[in-house]
């Protein structure tokens, strides 16, 4: 430590320094902002639930089963992800299609996304690209742990996330947080 | 005494305890915000009411419902008497010690003499040190009394805090009160109106630049804030307040606030010429260059009065920007810096000025 340092009185004031220049330039471009110039910004904060930064395409959200033209869905209840599952989250009781050529559809397929981890393996697994999760939908909490259980009818009404990511489906409220 | 002197009297408590329970208010918004703005952040502004968030000026309020409407928990051990009166005697020193800080030279209205101080007293300083030493009894009654180790250590370590800065506290403003000879508040405000070479204003900062520093490094260590945080200690979970909760809490917050203000007021009064503007003699301006701009007493007065607002407003933001920047100091650390740091600088700063006063003799 040199004897410079040991009085601290210097390397306060030059923190000092350090942080008041950062007060001064920040509140004249919140000045700036406040007057009409709406380039400057003052503060890197993103107000999140109104501005959001941009996701990745590569972001695993909220799955979603992809549906047939004619809205069906595309699984084939082969039980893939639900083997694959390490949190063993994935239900599915599947049920015989009435189109002979497609074997089986699932009559329940339940996520509990209390337990997922998030680890896209469904998605991997998945022979027939029927669970994606893409939908960009991250913000899912529920005030008990059945509100947790996304059901068939709620995979399948959601869609892909648009170009920047967001969202282009509304986030599904569990039953116990509905008003 | 008749209505009008009592009148008088209260009004000028009053103006004292609004400025000071308003200013010390409006400081969790100014941390807030402060810190932020330091920071490259927002800083807090979701509190609304009917839409309108005001910069987050409604966040106080908001603390305020909440604390109010918090449990008030009380450990089952703890001493009923001494735990709930210890956050009043923390919160009631703080503010009382405001009264003898002069805001105002005197008000002549209507043939009476109006000194601008809540109260007035001669031994003034020492009535602002004595308050502010009572208020750490305060934090000793909570910690003793909350039946915790911990809390009783935050305690032990105000107690100890408390003592090494009042020491550099009373020995830094020594050099202050030998230059311009008195105890009186006022008096030395109003001695810091002189001029050196007819151009220099008188401040203490100028004649007693190193008791300065030590006075405000003192003074922070006596509001119980980040860098001198010990004894709330609030990443050891030491501390004094640890099982308060609610309002009590808030108090206590509060109580550090005000001692924010106070030691501001206190640093403007003795060090940056309290309500004193440069150059601004009873009637009007009167530049060193030669110009003068005559002014009516009212108006005088209502300058030196801003002015002394304005000084105490800058002040407590320099102890907010230093809050926000240093890192804390730790407990042995604290202490070697008030035992072994301010306590002989102090002394030293006695000795210069004697020897000052002796060579220039009382010139200042
Ligand atoms: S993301 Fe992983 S944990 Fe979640 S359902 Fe798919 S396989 Fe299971
Ligand atoms: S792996 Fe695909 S097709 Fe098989 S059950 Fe899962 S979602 Fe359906």
């Amino acid at each position: 430590m040199r004897l410079l340092q040991r009085f601290y009185l210097v390397e306060v004031l030059s923190g000092l320094a350090l942080t008041a220049a950062h007060f001064f330039r920040n509140m004249g471009l919140h000045l700036a902002h406040a007057l009409g110039r709406k380039t400057a910004r003052g503060a890197v904060t993103i107000q999140y639930p109104e501005e959001r930064r941009p996701y990745s395409p590569r972001l695993r959200s909220l799955h979603r089963l992809v549906r047939r033209e004619d809205g069906s869905p595309r699984c084939v209840a082969c039980m893939m992800c639900e083997t694959v599952c390490p949190a063993r989250c994935i239900y599915i009781v599947a049920a015989e299609h009435p189109n002979p050529e497609i074997e089986k559809v699932p009559a329940r397929f339940d996520i509990d996304l209390g337990k997922c981890v998030f680890c896209g393996y469904c998605v991997e697994a998945c022979p027939e690209d029927a669970i994606r999760m893409d939908t960009g939908i991250l913000e899912f909490s529920s005030y008990s742990r059945d509100g947790m259980i996304y059901t068939k009818e709620m995979l399948l009404a959601l869609e892909p996330a648009g170009r920047d990511g967001r969202p282009t489906s509304p986030v599904p409220i569990p039953a116990d947080r509905r008003p | 005494m008749s209505a009008a002197d009592l009148g008088i009297a209260f009004g000028r408590v009053a103006f004292v305890m609004l400025f000071v329970l308003n200013l010390g208010g409006l400081l969790t918004w100014v941390e807030r915000k402060q810190s932020a703005i330091m920071q490259d952040r927002i800083g807090a502004n979701r509190a609304s009411i009917f839409g309108f968030r005001l910069l987050g000026l409604f966040h106080p309020l908001a603390d305020a419902i909440k604390m109010l409407t918090k449990e008030d928990f009380r450990p089952a051990r703890a001493d009923p008497f001494l735990f709930g009166l210890a956050p009043f005697v923390s919160v009631f020193c703080a503010l009382v010690a405001f009264a003898s800080i002069p805001f105002g030279d005197v008000l002549r209205v209507a043939g009476r003499e109006i000194p601008l101080q809540a109260v007035t007293l001669n031994v003034g300083i020492l009535y602002v040190f004595a308050m502010l030493s009572l208020g750490v009894y305060g934090v000793m009654m909570a910690g003793w009394s909350s039946a915790n180790n911990f809390a009783l250590l935050g305690g032990q370590r105000a107690a100890a805090l408390m003592i090494s800065a009042e020491i550099a506290i009373g020995a830094s403003i020594m050099g202050v009160v030998m230059i311009y000879g008195s105890l009186n508040m006022m008096d030395i405000v109003r001695a810091q109106g002189r001029l050196f070479w007819g151009w220099l204003p008188a401040w203490g900062i100028v004649t007693q630049p190193l008791a300065f520093v030590l006075f405000l490094t003192a003074g922070i260590a006596a509001t119980k804030r980040i860098p001198f945080d010990t004894p709330e200690g609030e990443s050891e979970i030491i501390g004094y307040f640890i099982e308060y909760s609610g309002m009590k809490f808030g108090m206590f917050a509060m109580a550090d606030f005000l001692e924010t203000v106070v030691i501001a007021g206190m640093t403007t009064a003795l060090f940056l010429g309290g309500w004193q503007v440069p150059y601004l003699v009873p009637d009007g301006f009167r530049f060193p260059w030669g110009g003068a701009v005559a002014l009516p007493h009212l108006l005088v007065t209502l300058l030196q009065v801003g002015a002394f607002v304005v000084k105490v407003c800058a002040m407590i933001f320099v102890m907010m920007l230093i809050r926000w920047t240093l890192p804390r100091f730790r407990y042995d650390q604290a202490m070697r810096l008030g035992w072994l740091g301010l306590f002989p600088l102090s002394i030293l700063n006695i000795v210069v000025t004697g020897i000052g006063l002796l060579l220039w003799g009382g010139r200042a």
